[in-house]
């Protein structure tokens, strides 16, 4: 078969076809992963959540602070055992990063206490600044380790600072933001309070 | 051409990272880990293998004028249904490699095979072509990767080798992924030289 003429005509038709049919092709995938796309995320949600904060039966409505500064709303999640308030976890996050944006799952206890965090999303350095979810919570180097404090009676600041935070090792810009994420959670939860 | 030749010309002889040196973007920068590599190289594979099929498909009725923008048309169709479908599916790889997949509708390999191969061969050809192409291109990076992976991180897959304190932060940030391809280039070219 010869190849088609370069005719006004051909042409626009074939463009035509071809962006059609890419367009309804793509649009029924869409639809097919829709669903499987929005579980995977509320699952891994759900896993931040389990993780951060101390056992719990159940996880109340969720609520956003829409008051904080700075654009986007933090995302709360209060969590419940045998009806009583055990803790919330709260979704923030930093533009401040190495590579920007920062997005954090962070609880707090009953006491106002860090319980835990896990880091959603980031695009820091691997091998430096990809060590945070790692780093903030090793138990053995009490200067490193956030669980458990909070930031009324800790300087949330790195050391280099004036803070009682050990940063990363040649990630400071990275500890920095991550320090500024739990900070803008725990001012959030507290005003919310 | 036998199709083995066909297909097995993508690991060395014209290997699209080690001896065409298309594509550097992805390679030099999803590398810093064997895995990373690997998931990269079998989506780029995928849409290789799928585009270079409609591209022999359809070459004859696509004009010659309009050929470049329908080609692309068919390749970013294939590189949205991996991007939802590795969201979907595989989130974990999709974290790390997010930004790259919608990259791959502009990689040169996939442009460069439909136009320098799948719009002159028949079907069978062109999907040998594409796989051939595409195994080659996730074999380089996961050399690329791993090797980064071993120095950088002292790890391979995750299994760690030997212990961080001792480890070459370098390579596993862009200078050390330059260093590693130039050598790798060194050893390929050299090894064609026997």
């Amino acid at each position: 078969m010869a190849k088609r003429e370069s005719t006004f005509i051909n042409m626009v038709v074939t463009l035509l076809l071809v962006t059609g049919i890419a367009a309804a092709s793509l649009g029924y995938v869409y639809e097919l992963t829709k669903g499987p796309i929005a579980e995977a995320k509320l699952k891994a949600q759900q896993e931040a959540i389990t993780k951060v904060l101390p056992e719990f039966d159940k996880l109340g409505n969720s609520y956003k602070d829409l008051k904080e500064s700075g654009g986007d709303s933090l995302e709360f999640f209060p969590a419940y055992k045998n009806g009583e308030l055990v803790g919330t976890a709260i979704k923030t996050y930093t533009k401040k990063g190495f590579s920007g944006f920062i997005s954090i799952m962070v609880g707090i206890d009953i006491n106002g206490n860090f319980s835990g965090f896990e880091v959603l999303e980031h695009a820091e350095t691997p091998g430096l600044g990809s060590k945070m979810n790692a780093w903030f919570k090793n138990t053995e180097k009490p200067n490193q380790n956030i669980i458990g404090k909070n930031p009324k009676s800790t300087k949330f600041k790195v050391s280099k600072d004036g803070g009682d935070i050990d940063a990363i090792t040649a990630s400071t810009i990275t500890s920095r933001a991550f320090l500024d994420a739990l900070n803008r959670a725990y001012n959030s939860y507290k005003k919310e309070e | 051409m036998s199709q083995w030749k066909n297909f097995s010309k993508g690991f060395i002889k014209e290997n699209p990272v080690f001896v065409l040196l298309l594509g550097m973007c992805p390679t030099l920068g999803v590398t810093s880990s064997a895995i990373n590599g690997l998931g990269m190289g079998l989506a780029t594979a995928f849409v290789l293998v799928m585009s270079n099929i409609v591209v022999s498909l359809v070459k004859n009725i696509i004009p010659e004028k309009v050929r470049i923008p329908s080609f692309i048309v068919i390749i970013a169709a294939f590189v949205t249904v991996v991007q939802l479908a590795m969201q979907a599916y595989l989130p974990s790889l999709y974290k790390s490699l997010g930004l790259f997949i919608p990259l791959i509708v502009v990689n040169c390999i996939v442009l460069g095979r439909a136009e320098a191969f799948a719009s002159k061969n028949n079907l069978v050809s062109s999907a040998i072509d594409g796989l051939g192409i595409g195994l080659g291109f996730s074999f380089a990076l996961v050399l690329l990767g791993g090797i980064r992976e071993i120095l950088g991180s002292g790890k391979i897959f995750d299994i760690t080798i030997y212990p961080e304190n001792y480890v070459t932060l370098l390579f596993v940030l862009s200078p050390g992924a330059f260093i590693v391809l130039g050598y790798l280039i060194a050893l390929i070219n050299r090894i064609k030289k026997n």
